[in-house]
């Protein structure tokens, strides 16, 4: 069952890859502008020069996102499970989120970068600020969702503290905690692409804005295709993982 | 040895406080089976919370064997209604959890296997919850709590939502396991016929707040073909006056 859903999945995933490159292909014969290349030679253009030029970007790019999105789940999990397990912590922490979720956070990047500076510890907080707040709420949503009846059964068993975060709470709320950071890389994508257009010679979004600055849209295409290409597989790598983990629902 | 002694058990709502228990006085003797009868809401399920341990907040005293309750150092087998499995952990994996967690046991022993056998779910051991049918969640749930070799076995309401086959099916193979292993027992139910065919002695309950009306001695327990004697129906009768009275 598993399998067949996949495979449509893959096929969906084929259709519409396709579909963008018939679209793409088309508005570049129509428009013939220079902003607009074939797809194909932009194709050409990554295979050509991916090796020499993009591959260091790709790196810098792929360690800042996998570092920020691991740092907010090691640090945004175990908050998340401690309010949704103790009601007094969060009655403590919960106004103090809500309070400062909606708070846009990418305004806060000049203190941020005055405090921390132009380098990579800047980058890195930017992106946990933002989708930080998402782990923690789905994790203390997801411990609050397991049913009594669960927790009494290990209750009578004397079950220590301990032996209820393992057996009870990081299971059920495992998958809901992947299900956030899936939706949070989207997010990530975007920031990693906005804090990489400053202070730094190195990145995905470097690439995408010194090519523009260039006038080399061969380039600055191919910086896009594989920033997304990246976020595509990052999400990948998160689903089927999630897909393991909960196979019990 | 279960001594309960002026049991009271209050619930505090807001600024309002009802009673649950009045004054419960009642022994389980070792190795017996008592059921426990009345009406919903009569606090059937709030003493088996406080024999199990999961509500602290009571005066008058409950001892097990002497003591006070005490889940880390007794050993309560719980089994409830809706069954309290893991949903993310497989057959094998529940029926362990208990042996995991008191002794930290990880691989099922002879008598572990044995359980299982004759519970016949041996073959289900990979399946997860939400694969089996209730009757099957509750032999699994059956499964842990004697895998566990339990100084007390509560059970709450465990056959109420299976179907009448199944339930009936289940009854006779818990006091075939239960025969062979003579586990104190209080066993809640709302069903009469149930308390006759489980209890050595029956615990019956005023409607809320809970009062024990009395305690019957049950003679038709174990005797054979119990559904189709005539005690049976007599006690019957017997223990639905006891409830019309409450």
């Amino acid at each position: 069952m598993i399998k067949v859903l996949s495979n449509t999945k893959w096929q969906g995933a084929l259709y519409s890859l396709v579909l963008v490159i018939i679209i793409w292909q088309a508005l570049s014969w129509l428009l013939k502008l220079p902003i607009i290349p074939s797809p194909f030679a932009v194709l050409i253009n990554i295979i050509q020069i991916f090796a020499a030029k993009m591959e260091i970007h790709l790196l810098y790019s792929l360690g800042r996102i996998v570092g920020g999105i691991a740092l907010s789940i090691l640090l945004g999990v175990p908050m998340g499970f401690l309010m949704g397990y103790f009601n007094r912590v969060d009655k403590v922490l919960s106004p103090l989120v809500y309070f400062t979720y909606p708070v846009p956070k990418i305004a806060l990047l000049p203190i941020i970068m005055l405090l921390f500076g132009l380098g990579e510890a800047s980058k890195l907080i930017m992106i946990v600020l933002i989708i930080i707040f998402q782990i923690i709420i789905t994790s203390r949503d997801a411990v609050k969702g397991i049913p009594q009846e669960i927790f009494r059964s290990l209750q009578s068993l004397g079950a220590n503290r301990l032996q209820i975060f393992k057996e009870v709470i990081i299971p059920a709320s495992m998958a809901d905690v992947l299900t956030a950071t899936r939706l949070a890389l989207g997010t990530a994508v975007s920031i990693l692409f906005f804090t990489e257009t400053f202070g730094t010679q190195y990145g995905m979004g470097y690439f995408i804005m010194d090519a523009w600055m260039r006038v080399n849209y061969l380039d600055m295409y191919a910086g896009i295709i594989i920033l997304s290409l990246m976020g595509f597989c990052l999400f990948t790598v998160i689903d089927i993982t999630e897909k393991h983990i909960s196979s019990w629902r | 040895m279960i001594e309960i002694k002026d049991l009271v058990v209050k619930y505090r709502r807001k600024n309002e406080e009802t009673l649950a228990l009045d004054k419960i006085n009642i022994n389980i003797g070792t190795g017996d089976i008592y059921t426990f009868i009345g009406p919903s809401g009569c606090g059937k399920s709030t003493l088996l919370h406080v024999l199990s341990g999961i509500l602290r907040d009571y005066t008058g005293s409950v001892r097990i064997d002497g003591r006070a309750i005490d889940p880390k150092a007794q050993r309560i087998g719980l089994i409830l209604q809706n069954y309290g499995l893991l949903p993310w952990k497989n057959v094998y994996h529940n029926t362990m959890l208990g042996v995991k967690i008191k002794n930290d046991q990880q691989v099922m022993d002879d008598y572990g296997r044995y359980i299982l056998q004759q519970l016949g779910i041996e073959s289900l051991l990979d399946r997860y919850p939400k694969e089996l049918s209730g009757g099957q969640q509750q032999r699994v749930a059956i499964a842990r709590a004697f895998i566990l070799k339990p100084d007390l076995l509560l059970m709450d309401e465990p056959f109420s939502a299976l179907d009448a086959i199944s339930r009936e099916e289940l009854q006779d193979l818990f006091l075939k396991i239960w025969k062979q292993n003579n586990v104190t027992t209080a066993f809640i139910t709302h069903s009469v016929d149930e308390a006759l065919y489980l209890g050595s002695k029956i615990v019956v309950f005023s409607p809320a707040p809970g009062r024990i009306l009395e305690v019957v001695n049950n003679p038709c327990f174990q005797l054979d073909n119990l559904r189709f004697r005539d005690e049976y129906y007599d006690m019957c009768m017997n223990l639905r006056k006891i409830l019309d009275k409450g």
